[in-house]
């Protein structure tokens, strides 16, 4: 039901993650930001245990924060991914947490990257990514209609081309999406695809 | 256990805590440093004694951030100061990991307050021989903080302090010449502070800047020296004023 997927473009990673937070046949909300911005230049999109995602992904950014402070240099995505891969790993055969990661980010030498770290601490560099059963959708989309050095226009495209596959062919769709990039400027949201939106406030 | 007797800080009998007294002492031998609160500035300023040649001076920062809008500086033994920037910087992220909010300045002084006092109640262990100056702006009302602490864990706030080799002298100049002021004459009041204690020029003093907005940022050589230039120029244009009374008065 919890999509995260994403790809490497030309100078720019962007990341896509559905809103809804659902407990068994109840959502809970549909405006739920799943992805988190770690630092200026790097996002951790996250599905899986709503309890371990928060808890874990707040710890990852806390923690990249502290080695910010300590050393006075960020850390490098590949040095985030594998951090984040070990405290998957050590907490692995006591209790581990049940997060699947995609994260996206950009450091000035190496330009974007995206890696993909699944529950059980595999860690891989990628190109492209899914999780969850939006997976199977995506990951066909994506090896059909990308190509390397994608411009943002063409990226985004295909995530809505891919968001498109999601609503309509998984049985529960999650309605809305949000989409958010990292590039040499920095990590910031790019977008929301809604097809709900929440109730607001009731005007006095 | 006549081993554990060593360097455990007790009473003496007349009241006094020996170990925490020769803290301070270690502490008035360190570096001068001083700290001024302007309504939107906060600065800190440290005497920088003369680098070695073949020493990176990047690499000995004696001004630093806890966290985005928290910074420190101390006087004293520069190592126990490393391990209670860690443990504070440590502490800032914790507390945003289990309140969901940043610290308040008072709170992280109270937190190394803290922890320099425990190590005065503890066996086989000395105090922290440094005594810090910690300055940040309150995460949501924006009001500007300055406070310290010393090894025997008191901490209050100031409008202005000053801790390190002849505090005295720059605590009393502060004490003469304080007013509220923001902005570059807050930089300026600090300047002048340490310039009474220390060879003027920017090699010698190392100061940071604190506002709301851009967090901490180190002033560079060529800021000082101009702002050095620009205080020395005041101070003879008073002392000229001083020599010739004004005509006006003498008509």
């Amino acid at each position: 039901m919890e999509c995260v997927f994403g790809l490497v473009g030309d100078g720019f990673a962007v990341i896509a993650a559905d809103t809804s937070a659902v407990n068994s046949i109840l959502v809970h909300k549909s405006n739920e930001d799943k992805i988190m911005i770690l630092d200026s230049h790097k996002l951790m999109g996250a599905s899986g245990e709503s309890g371990d995602r928060v808890q874990f992904t707040e710890y990852i950014q806390k923690n990249v924060h502290l080695y910010q402070f300590r050393n006075g240099i960020p850390l490098t995505t590949a040095a985030a991914a594998n951090f984040t891969r070990g405290e998957l790993a050590t907490a692995l055969r006591k209790n581990p947490y049940f997060v699947n990661i995609l994260l996206a980010g950009y450091d000035k030498e190496i330009g974007p990257s995206l890696y993909y770290i699944d529950y059980i601490a595999t860690l891989h560099k990628i190109q492209k990514g899914a999780f969850g059963y939006g997976s199977y959708f995506c990951l066909s989309m994506m090896d059909r209609h990308y190509h390397s050095g994608m411009s943002v226009e063409e990226a985004v495209d295909l995530i809505d081309k891919c968001i498109m596959e999601i609503r309509s062919r998984l049985v529960v769709a999650p309605p809305n999406f949000v989409i958010k990039i990292v590039d040499k400027d920095g990590a910031w949201e790019y977008a929301w695809r809604e097809t709900i939106k929440d109730a607001g406030v009731a005007a006095a | 256990m006549a081993r554990y007797d060593r360097a455990i800080t007790v009473f003496s009998p007349d009241g006094h805590l020996f170990q925490v007294e020769y803290a301070l002492e270690a502490v008035r031998k360190g570096n001068a440093a001083v700290g001024v609160r302007g309504t939107d500035t906060i600065v800190l300023g440290v005497e920088k004694k003369s680098t070695a040649k073949l020493q990176d001076s990047r690499t000995v920062r004696k001004i630093v951030n806890l966290d985005d809008h928290i910074a420190l500086a101390c006087a004293g033994l520069k190592a126990d100061a490393r391990v209670l920037i860690n443990k504070a910087r440590i502490e800032c992220q914790s507390h945003r990991l289990t309140v969901e909010d940043p610290v308040t300045v008072e709170y992280i002084t109270r937190y190394i307050a803290g922890l320099q006092q425990k190590y005065t109640q503890s066996g086989g262990v000395r105090p922290f021989g440094l005594s810090t100056l910690i300055v940040g702006f309150d995460p949501y009302t924006g009001v500007p903080s300055l406070y310290q602490t010393d090894p025997s864990g008191t901490f209050s706030a100031w409008k202005a302090n000053a801790t390190g080799r002849n505090s005295n002298s720059m605590r009393e100049f502060l004490e003469k010449n304080y007013k509220e002021t923001s902005g570059q004459e807050t930089i300026k009041l600090a300047v002048r502070a340490l310039l009474e204690v220390v060879e003027s020029g920017g090699k010698n003093i190392e100061i940071a800047v604190m506002t709301k907005d851009k967090g901490l940022r180190q002033l560079e050589e060529s800021e000082i020296d101009d702002i050095v230039a620009e205080i020395e120029a005041e101070k003879a244009a008073a002392e000229a004023a001083k020599k010739q009374p004004p005509k006006e008065s003498t008509s």
